[in-house]
C-alpha cells in the first residue's frame, strides 16, 4: 500500500513526463485492441458471409466430389437421396456443378456452371432472378466475375459444355442479375443457372453434385453415395486463412507491445540513472533497498494502469462507435487474399480487452522490474552523493 | 551534555579498497556521544568526517572495531534492522538538501512519517508542527524548485526532525548557503536541540557551524586529533 501510494505520488508529481508515457502507452492499448478487434470482425464476417451465401447448415456431397479437382466433376453427381427430410419451411437446395467455357466479347473463359433451384430461400444468392419467361437460359453472376468477363445485366454470352456422354454443346445465356458478395467461392469464375436447365443440358435429370442443408437440421443419415460435410469441414479453409492472417496480426501486436515496452524501459533506466540521489535519500530515511526496488517497479507498472484509464476514457467511445458504424475499406476486396466487405465491423469482446490489458500490465511490470533490480546493488552512500555507479 | 551515551564508538576502523591495496579512512576512533549533544566533527576534506557520519547513520558498516548506535551495533545490523533504526531514530540533513523534486514541501516532510505508517490526521499535525519549527508553514504547497537554498535546507531540517529522532546527522549543512541563511539554519537547529533534546552531530569545516557547536571533535587522517567541549553559558 505504501509503495502504491508513493508510486502514485511520484508519477503524478512528475507531471508531463508521466503523462507523455501514459498517452503513448494508452495509444498502444487502443491500437492493439483495435487491430485484434478488426481481425476478429473480419474473421466473423468472412465466416458468417460464407454460411449465408454458400454453406447454410452444411452440405451433402456426392462421394466423388472434390472441389479442388475439376476433373472429378464428370463423375460427381447422383440422384438426390430419397430418404432425406429437411425443414419444410426451408427445403434443402440441390446444386449441380459442371465445367464450361463462356465466350464474352470473343474471349474464352473457363467457368464452373452451377445449377440451383430458382425458388430456393436458403442461400443469399438472388436466384429469383433465374426465373425467365423468355426462351433464353437465365444466368446470374457475381460482381468480380462480371468485371473479369466484362459482362453486364442483359448481356448475352455463349456457354459451351459437355454432357454426361462427353458430347459438346453450346447455348446462349442471358445475364439477368449481378450480385455483390464477399464470398469469392460463389463469385469468381462461376455462373449460376436454373438447375432444371443444367440437368437437361447435362442429360442428368433429378441429379445433383451437392445438397445445401438448412441450419439446425440435426444429424443426417447418409448412404454410400452421399456424405455430410459440416461447418467445421466446410469452414476449414477459411479458418486456416484466418490463422495465417492471425499470425501477421500477432507480429503487428508484438511490434506495438515492444514499442510501448521500450518507452517504459527507457523511462525506468533514465529514472534510475537520474534519481540516484533520491534513491540514496529513500534508503537514508529508512527504506530498505528492496522497498525502493518495489517502489520503482510499481511506478513503472502504474504507467500501464494510468494508460488503461486514459485509454478507456477516449478509447471506449471511439471503439464502440467504430463497432457500431463500421470502418470503410477503400480497397477492392480482390486485392486481398481474403475477401473483405466495403464496411468492416470490428468485434471487441470483453475477453479481448481483459487479456490485452492483463498482458500489457504484466509485461510492463516485468520491464519495470528489470532495470529496477540495479537499485539493490547501489551503494547508498555513493547514491546519496549522486555519483553514477 | 547528558551523560547517558546514545553513540558509543570504540577503536573504529574503516578501510576502502584502493587499487591493489586499501585506503584507511578511519583509523581507531574512540568517541562517546550523549543525549542532547550539539557536536561538530571538524576536519579538512578526506579526514573521514563523512565516513564516520555514514557509519553512525548505519549507511555503512565498520571494517573493524565497534559502533553502538542507541545500543545497537552498526556492524551487526541486517539491512532491514538498520533501515528500521534509520526510519525511527535517525534523521539526516545533507549538504545538497536531497529533497524529492516532484513532492511539495508538505509531502517531503511527510515522507518519513509515511514510512512509519503514522495515521493521516496525526501525520498532518506533525508535519505542520515541524514546518512551524522552521518557519515554513506558508510554503507547504511549494515544490523544491520554487524555494531558495535556505528554505530548502529548512525543509530538510523539518524532514529530519518531524519524527523527533534521537540523533540528527548533518553533513556540511551550510556548505551551499550564504552567511545569513547559514546562521538562520544553525539557530533553528540549536533551538530544536535545546527544546527536543535531540543529539545533533555535524560533519563540517565551516567556521560558522564551528561557532555554534558545543563540542568540537577534530579529525585528521582518520584519527581524532582533538575533542574539545565548549562552554557556552
Amino acid at each position: 500500500m505504501l509503495s502504491f501510494k508513493l508510486a502514485l505520488r511520484n508519477l503524478l508529481g512528475a507531471g508531463l513526463r508521466t503523462w507523455l508515457n501514459v498517452v503513448v502507452l494508452s495509444f498502444s492499448f487502443i491500437i492493439i485492441i483495435w487491430t485484434k478487434g478488426m481481425l476478429e470482425g473480419w474473421d466473423r464476417q468472412a465466416k458468417s458471409d460464407m454460411i449465408k451465401w454458400e454453406i447454410a447448415g452444411g452440405q451433402l456431397w456426392h462421394i466423388n466430389y472434390d472441389p479442388y479437382d475439376p476433373l472429378s466433376l464428370d463423375d460427381s453427381h447422383g440422384k438426390t437421396p430419397p430418404g432425406l427430410t429437411f425443414s419444410s419451411s426451408q427445403p434443402a437446395v440441390p446444386v449441380l456443378i459442371t465445367q464450361g467455357t463462356i465466350y464474352p466479347e470473343g474471349r474464352m473463359l473457363s467457368v464452373l456452371v452451377k445449377g440451383i433451384p430458382p425458388d430456393q430461400k436458403l442461400l443469399a444468392l438472388p436466384t429469383d432472378k433465374l426465373v425467365n419467361p423468355d426462351e433464353e437460359v437465365p444466368a446470374i453472376i457475381g460482381k468480380t466475375m462480371a468485371e473479369n468477363a466484362k459482362l453486364d445485366t442483359g448481356d448475352y454470352v455463349t456457354l459451351r459444355w459437355r454432357d454426361k456422354n462427353g458430347t459438346f454443346d453450346a447455348k446462349e445465356l442471358k445475364i439477368t442479375a449481378i450480385f455483390d458478395t464477399n464470398v469469392p467461392t460463389v463469385d469468381v469464375g462461376q455462373i449460376w443457372i436454373p438447375i432444371d436447365d443444367l440437368q437437361s443440358m447435362m442429360l442428368l435429370p433429378g441429379e445433383a453434385t451437392l445438397i445445401v442443408t438448412p441450419e439446425n437440421t440435426g444429424p443426417i443419415e447418409t448412404n454410400d453415395e452421399w456424405t455430410f460435410r459440416d461447418h467445421k469441414f466446410l469452414l476449414a479453409d477459411i479458418e486456416s486463412i484466418i490463422r495465417a492472417k492471425g499470425s501477421v496480426g500477432m507480429i503487428v501486436w508484438l511490434i506495438l507491445l515492444m514499442m510501448a515496452m521500450l518507452a517504459v524501459f527507457d523511462t525506468q533506466v533514465l529514472s534510475i540513472f537520474r534519481r540516484q540521489k533520491e534513491i540514496g535519500t529513500c534508503v537514508a530515511l529508512g527504506m530498505t533497498r528492496g522497498q525502493v526496488v518495489k517502489l520503482f517497479t510499481m511506478e513503472g507498472a502504474m504507467h500501464s494502469v494510468l494508460a488503461a484509464i486514459v485509454g478507456a476514457i477516449y478509447g471506449i467511445p471511439l471503439l464502440l462507435l467504430q463497432a457500431k458504424k463500421g470502418i470503410n475499406i477503400p480497397l477492392e476486396s480482390s486485392d486481398f487474399g481474403l475477401a473483405m466487405a466495403e464496411k468492416l465491423y470490428p468485434v471487441y469482446s470483453a475477453a479481448l480487452i481483459a487479456v490485452t490489458v492483463l498482458i500489457v500490465m504484466t509485461v510492463t511490470t516485468i520491464v519495470s522490474y528489470w532495470p529496477s533490480r540495479k537499485i539493490a546493488k547501489l551503494n547508498p552512500t555513493e547514491a546519496l552523493r549522486g555519483r553514477i555507479q | 551534555m547528558n551523560n547517558e551515551p546514545v553513540i558509543s564508538i570504540k577503536n573504529l576502523k574503516k578501510h576502502f579498497p584502493s587499487g591493489s591495496g586499501r585506503f584507511t579512512a578511519l583509523n581507531g576512533i574512540d568517541l562517546l556521544f550523549g543525549t542532547g549533544e550539539f557536536a561538530g566533527i571538524i576536519g579538512p576534506s578526506g579526514s573521514g568526517k563523512t565516513t564516520l557520519l555514514n557509519i553512525i547513520g548505519t549507511l555503512d558498516a565498520p571494517s573493524e572495531g565497534e559502533a553502538l548506535i542507541l545500543g545497537r551495533s552498526a556492524g551487526s545490523l541486517s539491512a532491514k534492522e538498520s533501515a528500521a533504526l534509520r526510519k525511527s531514530k535517525l534523521g539526516f540533513i545533507f549538504q545538497t538538501y536531497n529533497l524529492f523534486p516532484v513532492y511539495t514541501v508538505f509531502e517531503n516532510v511527510e515522507f518519513p512519517l509515511l514510512l512509519q505508517g503514522i495515521e493521516s490526521s496525526q501525520r498532518r499535525k506533525m508535519v505542520l508542527d515541524a514546518l512551524e519549527w522552521v518557519g515554513l508553514t506558508d510554503k507547504i504547497k511549494s515544490r523544491p524548485a520554487q524555494l531558495s537554498g535556505g528554505e530548502s535546507q529548512r525543509v530538510a531540517i523539518a524532514r529530519a526532525m518531524v519524527k523527533k529522532p534521537a540523533i540528527v546527522l548533518a553533513d556540511e549543512p551550510t556548505a551551499n548557503l550564504d552567511a545569513n541563511n547559514s546562521h538562520n539554519i544553525l539557530q533553528t537547529m540549536e533551538k530544536l536541540n535545546r527544546e527536543l533534546k535531540t543529539t545533533f552531530i555535524f560533519a563540517t569545516h565551516d567556521e560558522k557551524v564551528i561557532g555554534y557547536v558545543r563540542r568540537k571533535i577534530f579529525l585528521l587522517d582518520g584519527k581524532v586529533a582533538d575533542d574539545e567541549i565548549v562552554n557556552k553559558n
